[in-house]
């Protein structure tokens, strides 16, 4: 791709937004204790932390796809009665303080909650202080971003697709299996890496409502957010480690997936 | 009758003209009386979130004219946030320990001790785990939580557990004394382990169990300017009245803690 001159206008800002996103990361990257990187990693604590923030991101992703992709495609028809207003209703999980969502997610999903209950008086289980807790927790908030994407995605494939598959005698469901999923490929792909993001980073819905205990519910945000209160040079440590996985991870998608795909989209 | 009552106006009129022209010799002086006046910030331990704005209700109405305003948090991270560089005037921690760490910073003047708290069980009202002593929390599968180690109710917490002999998993370390009490409050603790004020503040809400005096651990309270205040009058007046007005002490015993004398 050729690179186009860029008006001054466009520029000047573009730059300075670079700048305040980058400057943060630079300094953190600067107090980053280097020398003791090795006994952080070794640490239990880190270890434990980094377990639980992989399982618990890559459940709540993967429920979130299971189920947000479904919602999308009916979004995206108009599938469903009053679909502006559930549309707006799915997505208020991304206008709420994640601490607030803490605190609804225990008025629900709670041992008192009204669903909760349910759960803990038929099966005794209750999601607060579990590993499921913190999945639950991080799907609420990721979900409406992997909706929101995917949405996108299905809402500017073109309808001809699916009828002329239709036609061709192919059901509604294999329609979508081969037609509409490869085509909407990409919006899922970057619907999934968004969603995935905002799982890993999430932090007040998880001690607000599966709390704090290393092993179980301390993800790598807790885990940083506990550090900071002793030592902040280990904090700083724990961030650039959870940084680095992060950008390791997003790197391997570009190339495995991404690839060829940008002049798509 | 009306005329004597013209003479004592026209003295009282004259003595308050004579310190009036009186006066500025006076305010020449070095800051002896400094106008008391302005707004203050005071970062409080997460406990003192009921107490402190009554508190500070009485001192703009003792001192017409300063403003209190308020930055609720664990100890520790009020200290960590002064050392960051928050516009902060005075200091209030849960512990003596927070607060050595901020003067062995050089970030406070000198704390003075204003309170005492102790420790305590609360449940949900109906108790559902049936907690009736500090040994019950040791039963397996009960949900118990309490403050991580970092701050100070995780300190005294963990103390009292050890001076009892009781051995215990937690299943949630708050970062504050005020999410323990959240957690129990809804429900989805058995029992957590909090401050007597905590308990005290929530009345039918919680049920609780009292530990006695001399198997209890207590924490003191101090509270001290911050040496970057931009307002020391107002914040070394706040200080003291805190620490030493019969007003102050009162409202923290109302709220139930301790005489710290």
């Amino acid at each position: 791709m050729r690179r186009q001159r860029a008006p001054w206008l466009l520029l000047l800002p573009g730059l300075l937004a670079i700048a305040f996103l980058v400057l943060p990361m630079l300094g953190l990257l600067a107090q980053a204790p280097w020398g003791s990187f090795g006994t952080l990693l070794n640490d239990p604590v880190t270890r434990d932390a980094l377990r639980i923030s992989a399982i618990s991101s890559l459940c709540a992703t993967a429920i979130c796809v299971v189920f947000g992709t479904p919602l999308a495609w009916l979004l995206a028809r108009n599938a469903l009665p009053g679909t502006r207003f559930i549309r707006a209703l799915v997505v208020v999980p991304l206008l709420l303080p994640p601490v607030v969502a803490g605190v609804s997610l225990l008025t629900a999903f709670g041992r008192r909650g009204f669903a909760g209950e349910f759960l803990y008086d038929t099966f005794g289980f209750q999601f607060p202080f579990t590993t499921a807790g913190v999945v639950l927790a991080e799907t609420f908030v990721a979900m409406p971003f992997l909706i929101i994407t995917v949405e996108a995605g299905f809402r500017g494939l073109h309808k001809d697709y699916e009828e002329s598959a239709a036609t061709l005698g192919a059901s509604p469901a294999q329609t979508f299996r081969y037609v509409t999923l490869p085509l909407v490929g990409p919006a899922l792909l970057s619907g999934i890496v968004l969603c995935w993001a905002r799982a890993v980073g999430e932090f007040g819905a998880t001690i607000g409502f599966a709390g704090n205990f290393p092993g179980v519910t301390q993800t790598m945000p807790l885990a940083i957010y506990s550090q900071l209160e002793i030592d902040r040079s280990l904090a700083v440590g724990l961030s650039v480690i959870l940084l680095m996985v992060c950008l390791i991870v997003l790197v391997l998608l570009r190339r495995t997936y991404l690839r060829g795909d940008s002049s798509n989209t | 009758m009306t005329r004597i009552r013209h003479l004592a106006g026209a003295l009282v009129a004259t003595v308050i003209a004579s310190v009036l022209v009186l006066s500025p010799a006076r305010a020449a002086a070095p800051a002896a009386n400094p106008a008391v006046a302005g707004t203050i910030t005071v970062s409080a331990a997460s406990s003192l979130i009921d107490v402190f704005p009554v508190i500070a209700k009485a001192f703009q109405k003792r001192y017409p004219g300063t403003t209190v305003r308020f930055n609720f948090a664990g100890s520790s991270t009020l200290v960590n946030q002064i050392k960051a560089g928050a516009p902060v005037d005075v200091l209030a921690t849960a512990s003596d320990a927070t607060m050595l760490s901020a003067v062995t910073a050089g970030l406070v003047g000198m704390p003075a001790t204003f309170a005492k708290n102790s420790m305590a069980i609360a449940m949900p009202a109906d108790n559902p785990a049936r907690i009736r002593s500090l040994a019950d929390l040791a039963r397996p599968g009960t949900l118990v939580g309490m403050c991580a180690v970092t701050v100070p109710c995780g300190v005294a917490g963990r103390e009292l557990l050890a001076r009892n002999k009781v051995s215990i998993t937690p299943v949630t370390q708050e970062l504050d004394v005020r999410s323990v009490l959240g957690k129990v409050l809804s429900g989805d603790l058995d029992a957590g382990l909090v401050y007597v004020t905590d308990v005290k503040s929530v009345g039918k809400r919680v049920s609780s169990v009292q530990i006695p005096a001399r198997l209890n651990v207590t924490t003191a309270y101090q509270i001290a300017t911050v040496g970057e205040t931009a307002n020391p009058a107002v914040a070394q007046r706040f200080v003291d009245y805190v620490h030493y007005s019969l007003s102050a002490q009162g409202i923290l015993r109302a709220y139930g803690f301790a005489r710290h004398w």
